[in-house]
């Protein structure tokens, strides 16, 4: 039993990146523009609220108002980046994939030029303590409470606010409804009055919300708080984007995909503490290969009857209407 | 009068080469360099205004002092460009040219410990294999995407994580190969070395030699046979071109075989170099961490705008500023300012076409405002006919 407690207590963590950054790809998706910077947008919005967050540790303040600013810092720098890519991809109509691909490699060579000339290091080390060991009464709660309000970040509860947002965003609004006719035929949004421009670069937007504060959370969750330009969020960007593909393109599956992931990827990382998978002798480059043969696999079933956006990846003309 | 007419025929060979395809890729590939030189400078001025200019000449003209070097180092960045760029034209997205390049290097370091061949033909089999080695890799992409309909840049990305753990395992698995003191392989043995071209002070091998005629190969391929129109022709419409008979399926996998092969024997050509500095080559060190080639293959590719002789020089360009931002640590810069010049680059190239024909057509009008006087009226319109069809064409491509 200790075991299941341990790995729901480290898969949450986990999860919630993967959750936050896969609803903003949805969100770019269904608007028609494909998000590959995602990569890219996770790490800026880490840099600058890690940046934040060395720059306040030692002003006494408490960790869990330092995580909820940082989160501030992190949306507001990854809606900026993606300004980069909505840019390029919308007013530009240049090549979704190139622009992201381009954004991608910026920031972690950026990350590393400023932390190797203004740190001396290979990123930025803080030593704010963002875990919380156990929550006042809700800790208290017998096994619900040691598997959710034990030993966890608040950034899985904040994770869940934003699930929440994100449905009602996309089944109960009409800016959801008219993101997702401009992802799906364009010229027929346009011909009612919608204006394909402007919700794709929302959409854009909020995906880069979402990323900036999910690689912050990755930070939080993952690192330690830490940022690294050499190992980035460790292709967590991409994997977000397998999950999204995975949940079709829907908040919930999304957030289900997302624990699957998680769980798989929390088992590849502590094969040795759980003596039953450490008895098999099996090579732990095998369980840490698992998250993404998984992706292959599911994908590899679920793809025939795919139900990506129609106009995804296809900058909007309006001569073709 | 007769210098009028001479004016009238500059400007219309004027017109006739602004007009060419290659022109207006060869400008927008060199506003994108320069605006990617120009933000690097703009970083390092607020990094350290002191030295900034010191540093910004060493990038620009270091390399040209390191000849031999940039060849050496151009040669893996060329066949993973040439890669990404051959899939680019046949419509497909090779992110994985990575994973592509490290499955080519194991093969190749494979050959080089295990087998033991005579003579040169040590080499030359350890470099087959490593081709080998990426088709293999390059072959499950264009196998999901054509049977599975899975996305080739999801596929390509799960797989260059897939390749590394495995790769990283087989070396640390093997007695012979992997030295655990020392945390990497055994060096290979110098028979599998691809022979040196000699050049002093410089690891410049056939390697490179190899590589531009490969590019020339693939040139000659794409643009003069009917299995390169064949190929281009599924890029370009999937749908017409099964109409026309031609298998869409077996296309998709033969251009990922083809493009993993490449970026393998990337991977083999970076693996077999002589290596100067201890370390740089003939050995292998398992770090978890994805090749950092196969992206600076997008990059070649990009710049290169895909075409195999552009690819051939952009690899060289990258190649050239890499050797300079090494030098431009001498005045306190690290090399990752490259980087960062070269994600710029690929940036603005992605739209720097659009940004070339609107400046071509500024021009234009205004070459063409001086000769409104009479009857030009008309042509003007049938020019920016003739433009914006051009513009069709090229969003068609």
């Amino acid at each position: 039993m200790d075991t299941v407690y341990y790995l729901i207590q480290n898969m949450l963590p986990v999860a919630m990146p993967l959750l936050l950054v896969a609803l903003g790809g949805m969100f770019s998706e269904i608007g028609g523009i494909v998000n590959i910077a995602l990569e890219g947008i996770m790490l800026f919005g880490a840099f600058f609220a890690t940046l934040f967050v060395y720059f306040v540790q030692d002003l006494g303040l408490s960790p869990q108002t330092v995580l909820l600013l940082g989160m501030l810092i992190a949306a507001a720098a990854g809606l900026i980046y993606s300004l980069l890519l909505s840019f390029a991809a919308v007013t530009m109509k240049a090549d979704q994939v190139i622009t992201g691909t381009s954004l991608n490699m910026l920031i972690p060579a950026v990350i590393l030029l400023v932390s190797k000339m203004f740190f001396m290091s290979d990123g930025i080390t803080t030593n704010m303590n963002f875990y919380i060991k156990e929550f006042p009464v809700l800790g208290k709660i017998p096994i619900l409470g040691k598997m959710f309000f034990q030993r966890t970040y608040l950034t899985v509860f904040i994770s869940l606010v934003f699930l929440i947002i994100a449905i009602i965003i996309f089944y109960k609004t009409k800016f959801g409804l008219r993101l997702r006719a401009c992802g799906e035929h364009p010229q027929a949004a346009d011909s009612v009055g919608i204006n394909v421009t402007k919700m794709r670069y929302l959409g854009t937007s909020l995906s880069g919300i979402f990323g900036g504060i999910g690689g912050f959370f990755y930070c939080v969750g993952v690192m330690d708080g830490n940022v690294n330009g050499h190992t980035g969020v460790a292709g967590f960007g991409f994997l977000a984007l397998a999950v999204m593909i995975f949940g079709q393109w829907k908040p919930i599956k999304i957030f289900f995909a997302s624990l699957f992931f998680a769980f798989l990827r929390t088992l590849a990382y502590s094969v040795s503490l759980i003596p039953f998978l450490y008895n098999l002798g099996i090579n732990q480059n095998y369980y840490k290969m698992m998250p993404y043969l998984a992706t292959m696999i599911v994908l590899a079933f679920t793809s025939k009857k795919s139900r990506a956006p129609k106009a995804e990846g296809v900058p909007y003309d309006k001569a073709q209407r | 009068m007769g210098e009028n007419n001479q004016v009238v025929k500059n400007k219309f060979n004027l017109k006739r080469i602004t007009h060419s395809k290659g022109f207006s890729s060869l400008t927008s590939a060199l506003i994108a360099i320069l605006l990617g030189l120009l933000f690097g400078l703009i970083v390092m001025i607020f990094a350290k205004p002191d030295s900034a200019w010191a540093g910004f000449k060493f990038i620009v003209l270091g390399g040209f002092k390191r000849i031999g070097d940039v060849f050496y180092f151009a040669t893996p960045i060329l066949m993973t460009g040439l890669s990404v760029g051959f899939a680019y034209k046949i419509g497909l997205f090779n992110i994985g040219a990575s994973g592509q390049y490290t499955m080519g290097m194991f093969f190749a370091l494979y050959v080089g410990f295990m087998f033991d061949l005579p003579g040169n033909s040590h080499w030359i089999v350890a470099v087959l294999a490593g081709m080998l080695g990426g088709m293999l890799w390059g072959f499950i992409p264009g196998f999901f995407k054509a049977f599975l309909n899975v996305n080739e840049v999801i596929t390509s990305i799960m797989f260059n994580y897939i390749g590394m753990y495995l790769v990283d395992m087989w070396v640390q698995g093997s007695s012979v190969m992997y030295v655990a003191t020392k945390t990497r392989t055994n060096y290979l043995p110098t028979d599998v070395q691809i022979p040196s071209l000699g050049i002093k002070g410089s690891n410049v091998n056939y390697g490179i030699v190899l590589a531009i005629a490969i590019g020339i190969i693939l040139y000659i391929v794409l643009e003069k046979t009917t299995f390169g129109y064949e190929l281009k022709a599924t890029g370009y419409n999937k749908f017409a071109s099964e109409y026309a008979g031609m298998k869409g399926k077996r296309n998709t996998i033969i251009t990922m075989l083809i493009a993993g092969g490449l970026a393998g024997l990337g991977g083999a050509f970076a693996i077999l170099a002589p290596s100067g500095i201890a370390g740089s080559s003939m050995t292998y060190e398992p770090i978890n961490i994805i090749a950092p080639a196969g992206f600076n293959g997008i990059a070649v590719a990009l710049l290169g705008n895909s075409h195999p002789i552009g690819t051939i020089f952009s690899s060289i360009f990258i190649s050239h500023i890499q050797r300079g931002g090494t030098l431009a640590s001498l005045v306190g810069f690290k090399p990752e300012i490259i980087d960062v010049v070269i994600s710029v680059i690929i940036y603005f190239s992605a739209f720097a076409a659009i940004v070339s024909t609107a400046f071509g057509g500024i021009i234009k009008k205004f070459v063409g405002k001086k000769k409104i006087d009479d009857n030009s009226k008309h042509n003007i319109n049938e020019d920016s006919l003739v433009e914006k069809s051009d513009n069709n064409i090229k969003g068609a491509e």
